[in-house]
């Protein structure tokens, strides 16, 4: 069953296109995530899921509704977590997520009740009467989720769900997230993490320039784009020389040369031996090897 | 976008407005210094200081014609200032806004609710400071206590007339602007601390079309005096109309700085 499906979705802000005729679809349950650099249309692409954002193009429906003409029946069946935590800092830990729920209209004692399980969920029971200034960045950020799932929704929406956070928070956060998938959720996130998308995404799209590049699971991508092992060595140019006259192919990245291989053993022994080289790496390949090969190495703003 | 953005307002901007009585209650005990404080500060000073050398207005003791208009003033300000500096610090610093519209919300009901909280907020300072000027005798009862349902139709004017700057206005300092060159002014040519009449007829004319202040403070004098004339019919029907006209204005203008 299909949560969301976009048809050519387009975003123009004036003649500039943040998001440029798009077509996807998250099937119920799964993770699936948006990857690009900056400026590529992820959060963009969210906003108009959680129809904050209109479209200026094509089709977007959530749960089977149109954005356009059902944002609050959408809105009432699905949970955000934004890029910036915005707690209400006015009230305490717990009656941020009370009053939230009203915006639901979800009646007081069961949003109590919801809100003291949210807080043992999210590990912040011992927060609950604690004043907003007083949380960690990390105990904001599970605020905020814990906020995202007070209307117990069926998609959940996160931006850049662990920025900024320390590692135990990030497994934490993790394995919540994980957790919400097993019970039917279906979450759709972004993130530059690439590590945390191979972990946790069941099927993603990289995106840049506002269109999406490919589309798949992380480990097809990474099969198909970047080959089964990296093989990696310091770069000069009789190295870079004999590597050509040994017909490799490899890319120079700053002073690195890496070369895709699914036989790396055989490549490494021809640097060491032919091309005389003692420093070698060889790793798999990762989703990062991915996108910088498709979005290029070039710094974004 | 049917009806200027009127149909989009749902029960739910109860929700912020009730939002927002929360967090005053948190703070009750700051939000509640300056109706007591200020109409004393007022009538010592202006009441009873300056009224020492005016005999009487029109027949009137100086603190008995000016307590109408502070009453007026507070609303104005309370209501003005909620939906200017607060709902600019609850819009862009804390995201609050940015949080209620990914729930079921719409922006118009998030600005509805700002509104007549502002609206609401007026109203309880012109309850608080009734007792304080009936204490002083300048005040008679009960009829002054109309003042209490009159500033709530005057705080909404004044909170929709606040959402309009807060949307279009480029930092919080900017508010600055309107505070200064729009509510202070009002503030003293508005009939509060002399009589509209002694002014030019022009500007008596000027003041009763385009002043919300003037308006107010002439149907609260007429509360607290018990003397209903006709013109009162226009100074209602006056606020009522303005307010309407810059709630919707408000509305598309907030619409237009949120959604995009």
């Amino acid at each position: 069953m299909e949560i969301i499906t976009a048809h050519n979705l387009e975003k123009y802000f004036g003649t500039l296109a943040a998001v440029d005729g798009i077509s996807f679809s998250v099937k119920k349950g799964e993770i699936f995530g948006f990857l690009g650099p900056n400026g590529a249309g992820k959060t963009t692409a969210m906003k108009m899921i959680h129809c904050v954002s209109k479209r200026t193009g094509g089709d977007l429906r959530v749960f089977g509704l149109d954005t356009d003409i059902e944002p609050r029946m959408i809105k009432q069946r699905l949970g955000v977590v934004p890029q910036e935590n915005n707690p209400d800092p006015d009230f305490t830990t717990f009656q941020n997520l009370t009053i939230y729920a009203r915006y639901f209209g979800i009646p007081r004692s069961e949003a109590e009740k919801r809100a003291e399980e949210l807080l043992e969920f999210m590990q912040l029971s011992e927060k609950r009467d604690a004043p907003i200034e007083t949380l960690s960045g990390g105990m904001k950020r599970r605020l905020i989720i814990a906020r995202a799932l007070m209307n117990e929704p069926e998609l959940l929406i996160l931006d850049e769900p662990t920025i900024g956070l320390d590692p135990q928070a990030r497994h934490l956060i993790w394995e919540k997230l994980r957790h919400l998938r097993s019970i039917g959720c279906t979450l759709v996130m972004t993130t530059h993490y690439l590590d945390e998308a191979e972990r946790l995404c069941d099927r993603l799209v990289i995106m840049d320039s506002g269109k999406i590049l490919v589309e798949g699971s992380p480990a097809e991508l990474v099969r198909k784009y970047a080959g089964k092992e990296i093989v990696e060595a310091a770069a000069n140019p009789e190295f870079v020389a004999c590597l050509k006259e040994k017909r490799i192919e490899f890319e120079v990245f700053g002073d690195t040369i890496q070369v895709q291989a699914d036989d790396p053993q055989i490549i490494a022994q021809i640097m060491m031996e032919s091309c005389g080289r003692e420093r070698i790496t060889v790793r798999m390949a990762t989703l990062e090897d991915v996108f910088l090969k498709l979005t290029g190495r070039t710094l974004r703003e | 976008m049917a009806y200027a953005g009127l149909s989009e307002i749902s029960r739910g901007s109860l929700a912020v407005w009730r939002r927002n009585l929360d967090a005053f209650i948190k703070t009750y005990k700051v939000n509640f210094i300056p109706p007591f404080v200020e109409p004393v500060l007022y009538l010592l000073a202006l009441g009873y200081g300056v009224g020492a050398l005016i005999q009487d207005v029109d027949g009137i003791p100086y603190p008995v014609f000016i307590a109408p208009a502070l009453v007026s003033i507070s609303v104005m300000y309370s209501a003005f200032f909620e939906c200017t500096y607060s709902s600019y610090v609850r819009m862009y610093y804390q995201k609050t806004f940015d949080a209620m519209i990914a729930t079921p919300l719409s922006i118009e009901d998030v600005i509805t609710g700002e509104i007549l909280w502002g609206a609401t907020r007026g109203t309880i300072y012109a309850a608080l400071m009734i007792p304080v000027l009936f204490l002083f005798g300048v005040i008679d009862m009960p009829t002054s206590l109309l003042l209490i349902p009159f500033a709530f139709p005057a705080g909404f004017l004044f909170s929709a007339i606040g959402i309009c700057f807060t949307a279009v206005t480029p930092g919080i300092d900017a508010l600055n602007y309107p505070a200064f060159l729009f509510i202070t002014p009002m503030f003293l040519f508005s009939g509060t601390f002399f009589p509209i009449g002694i002014l030019p007829q022009t500007l008596q004319y000027f003041a009763f079309g385009f002043l919300p202040l003037a308006n107010i403070v002439n149907v609260n004098r007429a509360i607290t005096m018990g003397e209903f004339s006709p013109v009162l019919l226009y100074n209602i029907v006056w606020v009522l109309l303005v307010a309407l006209l810059f709630f919707i204005i408000g509305l598309n203008l907030m619409k237009r700085r949120l959604v995009d």
